[in-house]
């Protein structure tokens, strides 16, 4: 019973992992179908920033977190400006392969200055936010990355609901064209997206890096697992990412824990061609009807 | 007795063969004959060993990559899983070859035919999904191939890899790269014309139909799905053939090469040479094939500079960005690919002065 209340924990908390880290990833599709093979690079990017900031620069650690967001934004904002925008309207196999040559270039770049060893960052977290929940020790990263998520969470769809911005991308996201000839500034929307799907990128990476140290290979592969996560929670749905998350994070404690540890990494994309063959727009996505 | 043909002042097609021609003038035909002498006749004797081997792992991309480019550039469906398909055959041939004793010349086609089957069954989410979907369908498809090819150790001997017998043909063995040469050009001069003979027939014509318009090719009684899984098929026929050459040319394989970046470098390879062109699938494997050795000589040069080990290692991060920058460069600036070059190239020449 221990060991499958520990599993839990673990699949719970990886899961929210998973779920944080594809947040950014839906948010990108959403407003511009662009689907971002880059993003794992986003989140590694994000996380070796507030690495230099915090270690290297040895800022506070508000001051950090602050300044490395703002950098993830202005970077996502760059990245829309210089190498999506001519792609507007392209067939869909070159924005795909831009974002995977981007993925390339950001990955080869970190690996250039950062090394592929694993980095670290300092404890900072106060040892007084963890939670004992019984037999269980529920680590204060957790703790925090859960809390972070949520806020996350709800300034994100109070964003959506309530903001013009937001309206705006909720309009984009429905119909581009339409949206378009009720005065919506579309490229402005895209730009916008993207630099906030880079800064939540980043945020999930700071999180991703204070729990499993920070290395490119690593936080890159989880930029791949967030494929399952979109899916199974539905490609445009942000709340759907998390609970995708959280049931892929869980399927894979639970495959690694009862069944075989080695089939733990690849369940996820089993499962993956399942729901695409059964359910293809996931648990939360928009139905878009089209036989073919 | 038949006239010469040259290059007509303006469109004067009066019949459909005539569109469907391959060469469209006489001096095409000349040329081609005349590249494949050099080919055979002269290139294989005046080159080194090393740039012999270059040249093979070229000839084994563009056959992978022709493939490639029939599923993406003729039948417009995305797979993420050409390096998988790639290994599958490598691992066919091998495990033909050393399981079974089947002769070199058998075990190539049939590990074809094997990873045509597995490309069927992982082109199964074809018949319902579309588009970036089927893309992700194909990711998956790659990862679970990877996690079967280094799992299943009884058939695959999982990490330890398998080595294979020598490959001999007619008699021969064929041991040295030149005869892998030969026999490695051989296969692609022929699967070429078998390819470009293959878009000329209705299923070549439907798969454009499907890629231009599925609803309307449904519509004009093409049955999509049959022929979405004929175009899985054959691209992953010569994804197996190449991979099983592959494997008897370098003799012992392991899991490690079939991974992402091998399907991304075969999209690569379709996308800077030239979606739909099958010269592009030709020139896409040059161009990347040599970018990679370029790349690999310029690092091993940093190497032997006596730059400090630690930089060395981060130049093969260089290799990564060179890589991305090529494919990103390309999509940006030339998304027609280097076939779109090497026609304007030409067109230059032949309407040169007047080039308007």
């Amino acid at each position: 019973m221990d060991f499958f209340l520990q599993l839990l924990v673990n699949g719970l908390s990886v899961g929210l992992l998973y779920g944080l880290s594809a947040m950014g990833f839906v948010m990108v599709f959403k407003s511009s179908s662009v689907l971002n093979f880059a993003h794992g690079e986003l989140l590694a990017i994000g996380a070796f920033l507030f690495l230099v900031l915090s270690t290297w620069a040895r800022l506070p650690i508000p001051a950090a977190f602050l300044m490395t967001l703002a950098g993830c934004f202005v970077l996502g904002f760059l990245v829309e400006r210089i190498f999506l925008r001519p792609l507007i309207g392209e067939q869909l196999i070159f924005v795909i392969m831009l974002t995977v040559g981007l993925a390339a270039i950001f990955k080869g770049l970190l690996l250039f200055v950062f090394g592929g060893n694993l980095h670290t960052y300092p404890v900072f977290l106060p040892e007084g936010l963890a939670l004992h929940l019984g037999a269980i020790y529920v680590p204060p990263v957790y703790v925090a990355s859960s809390l972070t998520g949520i806020i996350f969470l709800v300034l994100f769809g109070l964003f959506f609901k309530f903001s013009p911005q937001g309206i705006f991308m909720r309009s984009v996201a429905d119909n581009q064209r339409a949206a378009l000839s009720l005065g919506v500034h579309v490229k402005k929307v895209f730009a916008l997206s993207w630099a906030i799907a880079a800064l939540v990128a980043g945020m999930s990476g700071i999180v991703l890096g204070i729990i499993n140290g920070i290395s490119v290979h690593e936080i890159s592969a989880i930029g791949l697992k967030v494929f399952p996560v979109v899916i199974l929670g539905g490609l445009d749905s942000i709340g759907g990412a998390i609970i995708g998350g959280i049931i892929i994070g869980l399927l894979e404690a639970f495959t690694g824990g009862y069944i075989s540890p080695s089939l733990r990494d690849v369940v996820p994309y089993i499962v993956l061609v399942f729901i695409l063959l059964i359910k293809p727009y996931g648990l939360f996505g928009l139905v878009e009807i089209e036989r073919v | 007795m038949r006239t010469i043909k040259f290059h007509p002042c303006g469109n004067f097609k009066e019949h459909y063969e005539q569109e469907i021609s391959i060469f469209e003038t006489d001096f095409g035909r000349l040329w081609m004959w005349i590249g494949l002498l050099c080919l055979f006749g002269v290139l294989p004797f005046i080159s080194g060993e090393y740039f012999l081997y270059v040249l093979n792992m070229i000839g084994i991309a563009a056959i992978a990559a022709l493939g490639l480019n029939i599923l993406i550039g003729f039948t417009g469906q995305i797979s993420l899983g050409h390096g998988a398909f790639f290994g599958v055959g490598a691992y066919a041939g091998a495990i033909l070859a050393t399981r079974l004793g089947m002769p070199f010349w058998l075990s190539v086609p049939a590990a074809g035919l094997v990873t045509a089957l597995v490309g069927m069954v992982f082109g199964i989410p074809s018949g319902r999904l579309k588009g970036l979907y089927l893309t992700i369908a194909t990711l998956a498809g790659q990862f679970i191939i990877e996690y079967i090819l280094v799992h299943w150790e009884s058939l695959t001997q999982g990490t330890m890899g398998i080595t294979l017998p020598a490959a001999t043909l007619l008699g021969m063995e064929i041991t040295s790269d030149r005869a892998f040469f030969m026999v490695i050009y051989a296969c692609l001069a022929g699967i070429t014309l078998v390819t470009v003979n293959l878009m000329r027939t209705r299923f070549g014509r439907a798969f454009i139909a499907i890629r231009d318009n599925d609803r309307a090719a449904e519509g004009m009684g093409i049955p999509i799905f049959p022929y979405k899984l004929l175009s899985f098929a054959i691209s992953s026929f010569y994804a197996g053939f190449a991979g099983a050459l592959w494997a008897f040319y370098s003799i012992s394989i392991t899991t490690e090469p079939f991974n992402l970046s091998l399907s991304v470098e075969y999209i690569a390879m379709v996308i800077i040479g030239g979606l739909g062109s099958i010269p592009g699938a030709i020139f896409g494997a040059v161009f990347i094939t040599g970018l990679n050795e370029v790349l690999r000589f310029v690092t091993d040069m940093f190497m032997q500079m006596g730059l400090s080990t630690s930089f060395g290692l981060n130049m093969a991060a260089l290799r990564e960005f060179a890589f991305g920058l090529a494919i990103v460069l390309f999509i940006l600036f030339e998304p027609k690919g280097l076939a779109e070059v090497w026609r304007i190239i030409r067109s230059n020449f032949r309407l040169w002065p007047f080039s308007y």
